[in-house]
């Protein structure tokens, strides 16, 4: 009994939060991870991407809200999602053509490129807190658990309980359909074979008569979908603060680069080992450990190795590791 | 002959901005922005080192800035005895030992041969060393921060004059800077600009929680001045008698007197540190770097010791806005660690960099006073405009009122404008390199 009541209290307070932490991190780092395949540059405005695509779920949310439409037990802003991101597409698009093109033209250096996307991310920053402000904003609404604790304890007679929220499942079950397409979509079909081509060998992929822009394109419209999802998921899971998504930048750029920059099933496998570590290590176990241990080992303190205010250091932490050791990431880098 | 005579004609605009807002709004606010600009432009010339001498990409700036700042408090405020004897000794002691497992377990990778067994070995010495230091630390800290928390709860420093702090500051930037580099540079560049970013989140988080260093959220107050206070001014006879002399009242020429101080003890630090960088640039040394900047692999092919020498500069210019770390928390005699905000303290510093003129040292200086002008000014210019923007509608409506709040937030949009329109342009920045 001790046993199950262990694995529960792992569940919920573990492995469920780091599921759905790695899912919207893995969503993120496969936004940045494409930009850098295709495009060659690491992106830094894309932590505000994904803050104006959810921005814009936002506000699209609290308009539907205010007509009185809702999806029952669902989050009102899945509706409001595929509007976000033909929004946000359309800002990428113009960005990519009023600065970016730019540069590619002239074939600027890769770090031109990166001080380039820090300008775009002052303006983004700037642009989501002029119309939305720097404060926090709610925007969930609909059933908040699919298991309550209290559900699971009466249905299982445990002492711990598990709870799943409804943003959990969700983020889980979004971010396994945007990826299958995903893949469906860069495995299968010819558009996504010649992104595929150009990001291996620009040149060869140009021979054979890829057109970039198209590829180019195509690279925005996929990443902004990326990061409108990412982002909507991460304030309806959390809640919507411009600020922190700024700070998710590095957790998603150490997700990208420690499952290999340019690898889109490394990116996935980053953001697992990024979130996972980050809740192991901020957990306290205290909880756990009563149950799977001994009564006389029980621990006395709260068996919390760092506090939450130090998660960014994790990141850091396994950032650096995989930098002193594997620079390439676990799965070897630059390869759509 | 325009190529010559462009940085006297920049600095000469600058200089006019600065008389224009001390004839129209006070001398007091502009001397206020002239020191910060003085700072700014300390820091533009340490990234300036970095990124247009060396072409290395740093967006940790923020990070080497607080740390700055913390030498300050570390050397001006005075010890706090009870807290010492309640647990300086065992935090300190906690330290050691998480420092020297670190370095036992880089030696042991480097002696013991490649196998399980090294793995393991690390991860004894890493783990056990973390909890040692967690078991001393721990109660110490807590006892520590116990001691009268509304006002100390915390170690305080050595009671130094603050001004020695100045070089200790860019001594601790330059050991966080140390580090990075040994394990970022040599790789690609993009992952240096990432773990520096990564770096200086990690110090302003150290500087938020642990209290029993810098106080975290609630701040350090009060560090000590290396100029009189203005009220002990106001008393002087001898002090009033001169300010009256010069038609001044005595708040007036107090409060003066103090930012001009200031004024000119930034003024030397960053001459001193201009005449060094300038002569860094024209040495063998500066032609090396920026050889090395515009064709590594030729670089490397003459013998040249690139990875070395990037660490060299990038320790070099990161100390150098931790120097100006701490003479901003000098300035400001105060410690507020939720106040370093990475668009003010890295990407300013950024824009400052490539619309002054990246690898020209004197660039670089003109950006920091201009840009820092013109982020102080773009607000107050902002409300204005978008109070007359706004005059069409009615008061109290949504619209207005949203967007007159909204207006504090047009100076990020303008500096990314400027800075996007500047790489366009004039990508080599109003005073290019030569």
């Amino acid at each position: 009994m001790d046993t199950l009541n262990a694995l529960v209290a792992f569940s919920n307070f573990v492995a469920i939060p780091a599921v759905a932490y790695g899912s919207q991190l893995a969503l993120g780092a496969l936004g940045v991870t494409l930009v850098y395949g295709v495009l060659r540059f690491s992106n830094f405005a894309h932590g505000d991407t994904m803050a104006f695509g959810a921005m814009i779920v936002v506000l699209l949310t609290w308009l539907l809200q205010s007509w009185g439409v809702s999806l029952g037990p669902l989050p009102t802003a899945l509706l409001a999602l595929p509007v976000g991101i033909i929004v946000t597409a359309g800002l990428l698009v113009a960005t990519d053509q009023l600065v970016y093109r730019f540069y590619r033209k002239h074939k600027s250096p890769p770090v031109i490129f990166l001080i380039v996307s820090l300008g775009v991310m002052f303006i983004m920053n700037g642009l989501v807190r002029f119309v939305i402000g720097p404060g926090d904003q709610r925007f969930f609404d609909g059933q908040r658990f699919i298991v309550s604790v209290r559900e699971f304890k009466a249905m299982t007679g445990l002492r711990e309980g598990l709870a799943i929220k409804t943003t959990q499942g969700l983020t889980v079950v979004t971010a396994v359909i945007v990826v299958a397409v995903l893949f469906w979509f860069l495995n299968k079909t010819r558009t996504g074979k010649s992104m595929r081509a150009y990001s291996d060998n620009e040149d060869l992929a140009l021979l054979s008569g890829i057109n970039p822009e198209r590829v180019v394109l195509v690279t925005w419209l996929i990443v902004a979908a990326l990061a409108t999802v990412a982002g909507a998921l991460y304030g309806l899971d959390k809640s919507f603060k411009p600020f922190v998504y700024f700070q998710l930048l590095l957790p998603v750029f150490a997700s990208a680069i420690v499952g290999g920059l340019g690898n889109p099933v490394g990116a996935i496998a980053g953001g697992f080992v990024i979130a996972f570590s980050e809740v192991t290590v901020t957990y306290a176990w205290k909880k756990v450990l009563v149950y799977a241990l001994p009564d006389q080992w029980e621990p006395s303190g709260l068996m919390q190795l760092l506090t939450t205010d130090y998660k960014f250091a994790v990141s850091f932490v396994i950032l650096v590791i995989v930098l002193l050791f594997r620079p390439t990431g676990l799965f070897r880098g630059k390869a759509l | 002959m325009i190529d010559r005579l462009r940085a006297p004609i920049f600095f000469a605009l600058v200089a006019g901005a600065l008389l224009w807002t001390g004839l129209n709004q006070s001398w007091n606010t502009a001397l206020v922005i002239f020191n910060m600009g003085l700072i700014s432009a300390v820091m533009s010339l340490g990234v300036n080192l970095q990124w247009g001498i060396a072409g290395l990409l740093n967006v940790g700036i923020m990070g080497f800035v607080a740390l700055g700042g913390l030498a300050a408090v570390l050397i001006a405020m005075p010890p706090v005895k009870e807290a010492w004897n309640a647990g300086g000794g065992a935090i300190l002691l906690g330290l050691a030992i998480g420092a020297a497992s670190i370095a036992i377990a880089a030696t042991a990778y480097r002696r013991m041969h490649k196998g399980l067994l090294r793995g393991l070995a690390l991860v004894v010495i890493l783990v056990g060393g973390f909890y040692l230091t967690r078991i001393i630390a721990t109660p110490a800290i807590k006892a520590v921060e116990a001691i009268n928390p509304a006002s100390t709860g915390y170690l305080g420093g050595l009671g130094w004059p603050v001004l020695i702090a100045w070089p200790v500051g860019g001594l601790m930037a330059a050991g966080a800077a140390w580090v990075i580099g040994k394990t970022a540079l040599g790789l690609r560049s993009d992952y240096l600009a990432i773990a520096t970013l990564g770096i200086s989140e990690i110090i302003i988080a150290v500087l938020k929680n642990e209290d029993w260093l810098s106080r975290g959220v609630k701040n350090v107050i009060g560090i000590p001045r290396p100029l009189p206070y203005e009220v002990d001014l106001q008393k002087d006879a001898g002090f009033i008698e001169q300010a009256a002399s010069l038609g001044l009242d005595p708040v007036t020429a107090s409060t003066l007197y103090v930012k001009l101080g200031y004024g000119i003890l930034f003024a030397v630090v960053l001459l001193i540190l201009l005449w060094l960088a300038q002569n860094a640039l024209n040495s063998p040394w500066g032609r090396m770097m920026r050889a090395i900047r515009d064709n590594e692999v030729a670089a490397r092919a003459m013998g040249k010791n690139v990875t070395a020498r990037h660490l060299q500069i990038f320790v070099l210019g990161s100390a150098i806005c931790g120097i100006a770390g701490a003479m901003m928390t000098t300035l400001d005699a105060q410690l507020t660690p939720s106040s370093y905000q990475p668009l003010r303290y890295t990407f300013l510093i950024w824009v400052m960099v490539i619309v002054g003129g990246s690898g020209n040292n004197l660039g670089a200086v003109l950006g920091g006073f201009l840009v820092w002008f013109l982020w102080v000014q773009v607000e107050p210019f902002g409300q204005f405009l978008m109070g007359v923007i706004t005059s069409p509608l009615s008061d109290g409506s949504f619209l207005k009122e949203h967007l007159q709040a909204g207006a504090a937030h047009m100076r990020l949009l303008t500096m990314g404008l400027f800075l996007l329109l500047m790489l366009r342009f004039n990508p080599k920045g109003l005073i290019p390199e030569k």
